[in-house]
């Protein structure tokens, strides 16, 4: 570890005030802990040296002690073991099999960053009307999502932006426009509300109001990092999917895996002729990590996954909290013999796929829906609706929503106020039992 | 670590032992400072010298930007010396044709307003020279991005007087589709992007639109190469898409001019509650624009300003320009303002008699022998008649279907909006007697 290189990096973002413990810790763990099988634990990593080697002591069994490791007796709340997790294609061969995924191609072993980076260098390949920008993305992103982008694609079509996020979308929009696939970068989501009046008035409603022009931004493609990290507080953290799925004329999209996030991504930028919201919860940047083809393919939008079926009860949901609902769902079908839970993977938040869901409740009778972000006007709350007005007669519980409580996310609080695997399955069980 | 990371490290990054093996980049760098330099070259402002005088730098010290004139109040070209503009009389003929065209279909529309038959106008009165004096410079394959107050770019630039009657009607020819209000134009080619009533926001646009055009010039070098104009008043300045836009513009080196019309009031805010300093033109600088401030109601100068304005944009592989065109809004906002109510009639009166681009613009042709009393009242006649004609036309003709209250929001109607197009039919045929189709294109089967 090159203590000074690390450094000037933190001198060089300390202008700042939004880049701090996480980006710190990023680069920390990427000199630190490059080949460390955990990258997991090691992304939460304190800049103390003095806690390096109970960091390393953890190496065999993911825990976080950020904010308070598992009490030593707990069964549920234990972190996601992503080298096991079913929801990730851990072979070639899972992946293959799997019918949205190109069947003869090939593939590698990939993590989130690097399969965002994997879909920007093929859609940069594909078409010279792909431009990639944002803050700090030139040197790879302090995600490393545009890493050697630049050298290879040149400074004209991956760039820098100054600092400032209504400008960044505005130019974007512009740019589509005239025919250009733009593809920005909002470096968190929380930073995106400078934004909002750019995409909101603008860029949702561009098509309609171009009307017969035929002119509108169907080429561009807003990514954002979002959701928590375990230390990110007020403005590393939100999860604004609900904000901007209440805007007709977006689609928004948030993957739970790095070959669903390269497929997505795909999609987005090149199948559709719409302006996407493109979520990627940061947390799984380095954790999840799965085999990802290698060649060009796309996932269509506005279609759910099952990932698992079931016929007890439907779980529904999209990113992250999809592994804490796997983790549950095991726990409960290992507590309860016989019972069947099925999971659906959203994939699209807006326009949402209404009949997979619909279909599923019908057949469950019972459903719960989670996310990270508040419970309060949450995609919970329309994807609830939606059940009982159309599954009415075959609903068994009232629908359960499990979401981050109507608070902020304070610095030492997180555990308590995100869903967890505890929450989600206290939630089936009472469903279940209802 | 890759070279790339450490060149923009700068050298704090830079591990000490490649330092010693190549001890000259770490002198050559950036940071070094000579001894008795009178400067150092801080990155954020490399040409700064050092002074040891302690002075503030005062706003109000500095001279007021001059603007810009070519012809005086009285239409005689004010230096003498200098060549006349380079224009045909048949150019300047059409020009004064489109400014009045626009002047009378606002008196004609603001009363239709008044009487209840539009919902909404603005006029665009005083601001005619800016307006068709900036886009005759552009050729047609620029792309313009317009506040509400440029009719005078759509008259200049071919739209017509159908086109405009259709949209303030919003009727079935309109491109809008009746989504939007009266005189938020757009037209495909030549291309002003239609008009969106949040302020400001076209700006950003405008520079991401300009990148656009540069990139796909350089992809395709035979083509003529093409520049965005941005419009809008002094008031949107204060937006910070404002602020957003010309620094990005000039970041990436964007082919954009932005033209200011700096009318004196944002409704019925003064300038002087706008902002403290020079106008808007005095900012360009701030970002490192190349700046002017031109007389708006001298047409030429506008136009001569906007022409070499595009030939800046273009040179040097592109790069923004920001014109400032001054002049007075002697209308109200719009029909929704009536501006007596914080201005005083005498001032307006003064303005208009004072000074206005069209009466300019009619003196320096009666002068030049091309323009005369009879010719205007024909012409005004004509213009009348054939703004009456389409505005009949206009207001006769149906509304577009109401299918299209739901197109275009995704470039296919979605499966939860279709459902909701059927309910919304289902509620229009069991209650026939509440609502009223007659106006809309195919009626009730405009929602199939």
């Amino acid at each position: 570890m090159n203590s000074q290189f690390q450094d000037s990096f933190c001198f060089q973002w300390k202008r700042r005030a939004k880049i701090s413990v996480i980006l710190y810790s990023m680069f920390y763990i990427r000199y630190s802990y490059l080949h460390d099988t955990v990258l997991y634990q090691g992304y939460y990593a304190p800049k103390m040296a003095s806690l390096r080697t109970p960091l390393r002591s953890f190496a065999q069994a993911p825990r976080r002690f950020y904010s308070g490791a598992p009490t030593p007796a707990a069964k549920l709340n234990l972190p996601i073991d992503y080298k096991t997790t079913p929801i990730l294609h851990h072979t070639s061969a899972s992946l293959s099999n799997t019918s949205e995924y190109p069947a003869a191609a090939t593939s590698k072993r990939l993590n989130l960053y690097q399969a965002i980076n994997s879909a920007l260098r093929t859609a940069l390949s594909k078409s010279d009307r792909t431009i990639v920008f944002g803050e700090d993305v030139g040197f790879g992103g302090v995600f490393r999502c545009s890493m050697d982008l630049q050298t290879e694609f040149g400074s004209d079509r991956v760039f820098n932006t100054p600092l400032t996020e209504q400008g960044i979308a505005g130019f974007a929009i512009g740019a589509a426009a005239e025919g250009m696939k733009p593809i920005a970068e909002i470096q968190f989501a929380d930073y995106v509300f400078p934004a909002f009046d750019q995409i909101v008035n603008e860029a949702a409603k561009f098509r309609y109001r171009e009307g017969g022009t035929g002119i509108n931004v169907g080429g561009l493609v807003i990514r954002m990092p979002c959701g928590a990290v375990g230390h990110g507080a007020l403005y590393h953290t939100q999860s604004p999917e609900s904000l901007f799925a209440h805007i007709p004329g977006l689609r928004v999209v948030m993957p739970r895996s790095p070959a669903q996030a390269k497929g997505l991504l795909l999609s987005s930028i090149f199948e559709h002729n719409d302006p996407v919201i493109f979520l990627e919860p940061k947390i799984l940047y380095r954790a999840a990590v799965e085999y990802v083809p290698n060649e060009y393919y796309t996932i269509p939008l506005s279609k759910a996954e099952v990932i698992k079926p079931g016929k007890d009860l439907t779980v529904i949901s999209y990113g992250q909290p999809l592994y804490l609902c796997s983790s549950a769902i095991s726990a409960i079908e290992k507590a309860m013999p016989g019972v069947n839970v099925e999971l659906i993977d959203l994939r699209t938040i807006y326009p949402w796929d209404r009949q997979t869901v619909i279909e599923s409740v019908k057949k469950t009778g019972r459903a719960i829906v989670v996310h990270e972000s508040m419970i309060n006007y949450g995609v919970g709350a329309e994807v609830a609706s939606t059940i009982q007005e159309s599954a009415f007669l075959r609903l068994e519980a009232p629908v359960k929503r499990v979401a981050g409580w109507s608070t902020h996310t304070g610095l030492s609080y997180e555990q308590f106020i995100l869903p967890d695997v505890t929450r989600i399955y206290d939630a089936i069980k009472q469903i279940l039992e209802y | 670590m890759s070279l790339k990371l450490l060149t923009r490290g700068g050298l704090r990054s830079q591990p000490i032992t490649t330092a010693r093996i190549v001890p000259a980049r770490r002198w050559s760098s950036s940071i070094s400072q000579p001894p008795g330099s009178d400067s150092v070259r801080f990155p954020g402002a490399v040409n700064s010298k050092f002074t040891s005088e302690m002075a503030f730098l005062k706003a109000s010290d500095l001279p007021a930007i001059p603007t810009y004139r070519v012809m005086d109040s009285d239409g005689r070209q004010v230096d003498k010396k200098r060549p006349a503009p380079d224009v045909t009389n048949e150019e300047v003929l059409t020009w004064y044709k489109n400014m009045l065209s626009v002047s009378i279909m606002d008196v004609v529309m603001f009363e239709a307003q008044r009487q209840g038959r539009l919902s909404f106008y603005m006029v665009s009165a005083g601001e005619e020279g800016i307006t068709v004096g900036s886009a005759a410079a552009l050729t047609p394959d620029d792309v313009v991005f317009a506040q509400y107050r440029e009719a005078g770019v759509f008259q200049q630039r071919g739209f017509t007087l159908k086109n405009f009657m259709s949209q303030l009607f919003a009727n079935s020819n309109d491109t809008g589709r009746g989504r939007n209000m009266p005189v938020h134009y757009g037209q495909n080619y030549p291309r002003i992007h239609t008009i969106s009533s949040p302020l400001a926001t076209q700006i950003p646009q405008a520079a991401g639109a300009a990148y656009a055009l540069k990139l796909q010039d350089l992809q395709n070098p035979n083509r003529d190469p093409r520049i965005v104009a941005c419009y809008f008043g002094e008031g949107a300045a204060s937006e910070g898409d404002f602020h957003a836009a010309l620094n990005i513009a000039a970041t990436r080196s964007c082919p954009v001019v932005f033209i200011c019309r700096n009318n004196g009031y944002a409704i019925s805010t003064p300038t002087l509650e706008q902002y403290r300093g020079d106008g808007i033109a005095s900012r360009g600088v701030g970002y490192g624009i190349d700046t002017i401030r031109v007389d708006g109601n001298d047409v030429f100068a506008v136009n001569e300003a906007m022409k070499e304005a595009r030939r800046l944009a273009l040179s040097e592989g592109g790069r923004p320009v920001l014109i400032e065109a001054m002049s007075y809004r002697v209308s109200h906002h719009s029909t929704s303002d009536d501006s007596f109510a914080y201005r005083a009639r005498v001032e307006v009166e003064d303005w208009k008699r004072r000074d206005n681009p069209i009466i300019r613009l009619r003196k320096w042709l009666e002068n030049q022998g091309l323009w005369s009393e009879e010719q205007e009242k024909e012409a005004r006649d004509q213009m009348r008649k054939a703004v009456l004609r389409e505005f009949g036309a206009a207001e006769q003709e149906k509304k577009p279907s109401l299918r299209e209250a739901f197109a275009d929001v995704y470039e296919e109607i979605t499966e939860e909006q279709r459902e909701q197009m059927t309910e919304l039919k289902r509620i229009l045929e069991t209650y026939p007697d509440e609502y009223d189709l007659r106006p809309y294109k195919d009626g009730i089967n405009g929602l199939d």
